[in-house]
C-alpha cells in the first residue's frame, strides 16, 4: 500500500503518513460499522484521499496532485485481484529507488528495511547497533535526497538494470550476511535479517522471474541458513562444516535451494551468487563430510575467480584443492597466497596454512602458524577454535 | 529538474589536451537540450576569495578549500531525473580523468 502511495504522491513521508492515517480511521471505522468486504482496496483508497486531501492543501506541491488526479480512481476497483500488476511494478520500483548508487550504502540498507520489509525505525536501528534517534536521522537524509536529487522512483530502463540489478542483489546479500553473522546469544531482531532476507529475494525472483542471479541469491540464501542451527555449539562457538551435526540441516531449504539453483543454472549465464550458490549445494547435499565433491567446489571457486578475482576467493579455492588432491597441493597455493601479501592481516590464511601443515605432519611450522593466526583474530568464537587446534596440535 | 555539474581536475597533472577539452561533449549536451549554460574556469591562481567577518571585507587570493582537485568548470543541466544527469555526467570527458560532482539546484 506505501508503494502504491510513494508512486501516486512521489513523495515518502506523506505516502507513510497517510498509510498510517488510513489505518487509524480504520480502527474507528470498522468497529462502528463493521469490516468492509474487500478491507486492503478500502485502506488503500483511504489512504489515497487522505494524500489527496494533504497535496491540495499544499499550491507548491501542484505538479504531484496533477499526477495523483490523473491516475484512475480505484474506490470501485474489483477485489479479484484485478491490479495486482500495478502493485507489483509498485515494489519492484520501491526496491530499486531504495537501492539507487546515488544513496549511501547504510540508508539503502535501511531504506529497504523500512518500506519493503515493514520495520520499525526502532527494529532498524536495533539491527545495526546505532541509535534511534540516528537511524531515523539517516532515513529523512535518504528520503530527502530521493526528492532534492530527483532520484527516479522507477524500474532501470535495459542498458542500466544490470548494472542496478547488481546493485539490489548486493544491499539483500549484505542483509542477509548481517543476520547470519550474528550468534545465537544476539538480539533476535539481527537474526531476523536473514529471514527479511531472505523474503525480500523471494519477492525479487517473482519480480523479476528471468533474472538468473537472483534465483542464484535466493538459492545461497536458502542454502546458508538451512545449516544456521548447526553452525554453533551451545556454548556459542562456531562448529566447522565437517563437524556439523548434518542432521540438523533443514532439508526442506536445501532441497528449495537446490531446486532454484538448477533453474538459474539451466539458463546458461552463471554469475558469482549462483557460482557461490552451486558450492553451498555441494556441502549441504553431502551426507557427510567425506561425500563432498571438492574437485567440483575447486572448479567453481576457480569460475568465482574468474568473474571476480580476489585473494580470499583464491585462498577457499586452496582449501578446496587441498581436499581434493591432498594438504601439498593446496599448500603451494596458499604459500603463493602468502608471498603476494595482498592478504596480510587476514586470520584466515595463516590458520589455513596452519591446518594444512598439521595434516601434513609439520607441527612446529603448524604451532606458529597457528599463533600468527590467534595474533589476528577478533572474534571470540574463531580464537577459542585456534586455541583448541594450536593445544591438539602442541600436545601430538 | 536542473542540476549543476561541477568539473574537478587535479591541476597539477596536466592531461591530454584533445581529450581533456569538451568540445564535442558541449556540442552533443547542447544539441539534445540538455545542458544550459556552462564554463571553463581559469586556473586556481587567478582565484580571489571574499570573506565578510565583523563587517569587514576580508579579500585574498587562492581558492575557498585548499584541495587535490580543483574546480575547472561547471555546466547548468536540465534533465528528467538524476539517472540522466549521471548519464551526461559520465560522458564528460573530464570524468575520466577527474571527478564530476552533482548538485541539484535548490529549487522549490
Amino acid at each position: 500500500m506505501v508503494a502504491t502511495l510513494i508512486r501516486m504522491t512521489r513523495d515518502w513521508d506523506l505516502a507513510e503518513e497517510c498509510a498510517q492515517d488510513a489505518f487509524a480511521v480504520a480502527l474507528e471505522r470498522w468497529g462502528r460499522d463493521g469490516v468492509p468486504r474487500n478491507p486492503g482496496a478500502w485502506l488503500t483508497t483511504t489512504a489515497r484521499n487522505r494524500a489527496l486531501d494533504r497535496l491540495r492543501r499544499g499550491a507548491t506541491e501542484a505538479a504531484k496532485l496533477r499526477e495523483v488526479a490523473a491516475l484512475p480512481r480505484t474506490d470501485d476497483e474489483p477485489d479479484d485481484g484485478a491490479d495486482d500488476g500495478t502493485v507489483e511494478d509498485d515494489r519492484l520500483r520501491l526496491i530499486f529507488t531504495c537501492c539507487h548508487p546515488a544513496l549511501p550504502l547504510e540508508a539503502r540498507v535501511a531504506l529497504t528495511l523500512r518500506t519493503l520489509a515493514g520495520l520499525t525505525t526502532a527494529e532498524i536501528a536495533r539491527a545495526f547497533l546505532v541509535s534511534e534517534a540516528t537511524m531515523a536521522k539517516r532515513l529523512v537524509r535518504a528520503k530527502g535526497k530521493i526528492r532534492h536529487a530527483g532520484i527516479p522512483y522507477r524500474v532501470p530502463p535495459a542498458h542500466l538494470l544490470p548494472e542496478r540489478t547488481g546493485g539490489v542483489l548486493a544491499v539483500l546479500y549484505l542483509l542477509f550476511n548481517e543476520g547470519y553473522a550474528a550468534t545465537a546469544g544476539a538480539d533476535l531482531v539481527r537474526q531476523g535479517l536473514c529471514a527479511e532476507a531472505i523474503r525480500l529475494a523471494r519477492v525479487l525472483t517473482t519480480l523479476m522471474p528471468d533474472e538468473p542471479e537472483a534465483l542464484g541469491l535466493l538459492a545461497l540464501m536458502l542454502l546458508h541458513d538451512a545449516r544456521r542451527a548447526a553452525r554453533v555449539d551451545d556454548a556459542g562457538d562456531v562448529v566447522p562444516l565437517e563437524e556439523q551435526d548434518r542432521t540438523r540441516w533443514d532439508r526442506a531449504e536445501i532441497e528449495e535451494g537446490v531446486r532454484l539453483l538448477d533453474d538459474a543454472l539451466g539458463r546458461d549465464s552463471a554469475g558469482t551468487y549462483q557460482l557461490q550458490a552451486a558450492i553451498a549445494a555441494c556441502h549441504a547435499t553431502a551426507a557427510r563430510p567425506q561425500d563432498t565433491d571438492w574437485a567440483r567446489i575447486a572448479q567453481l571457486y576457480g569460475r568465482v575467480a574468474e568473474l571476480l578475482p580476489s585473494p580470499v576467493v583464491e585462498l577457499n579455492r586452496a582449501v578446496a584443492v587441498a581436499m581434493a588432491d591432498g594438504p601439498a597441493a593446496g599448500l603451494e597455493l596458499v604459500d603463493a597466497l602468502d608471498a603476494g601479501r595482498e592478504l596480510a592481516g587476514y586470520h584466515l590464511l595463516p590458520a589455513t596454512r596452519a591446518d594444512l601443515l598439521r595434516r601434513l605432519g609439520r607441527r612446529a611450522e603448524a604451532a606458529a602458524a597457528y599463533r600468527e593466526a590467534l595474533d589476528l583474530v577478533s572474534t571470540d568464537a574463531e580464537r577459542r577454535y585456534l586455541e583448541r587446534r594450536l593445544a591438539e596440535t602442541a600436545a601430538a | 529538474m536542473r542540476y549543476a555539474l561541477f568539473v574537478c581536475v587535479d591541476e597539477s597533472v596536466e592531461p591530454p589536451e584533445e581529450e581533456a577539452l569538451p568540445t564535442a561533449w558541449v556540442q552533443e549536451m547542447d544539441g539534445r537540450g540538455v545542458r544550459q549554460f556552462g564554463s571553463r574556469l581559469r586556473p586556481v591562481a587567478d582565484a580571489t576569495t571574499v570573506q565578510v567577518r565583523g563587517g569587514e571585507v576580508l579579500v585574498s587570493d587562492g581558492p575557498f578549500a585548499e584541495t587535490k582537485e580543483q574546480i575547472a568548470g561547471f555546466d547548468i543541466l536540465e534533465c528528467k531525473d538524476l539517472d540522466e544527469a549521471i548519464e551526461v555526467a559520465s560522458q564528460h570527458p573530464a570524468a575520466a580523468f577527474g571527478t564530476i560532482e552533482v548538485r541539484p539546484l535548490w529549487e522549490d
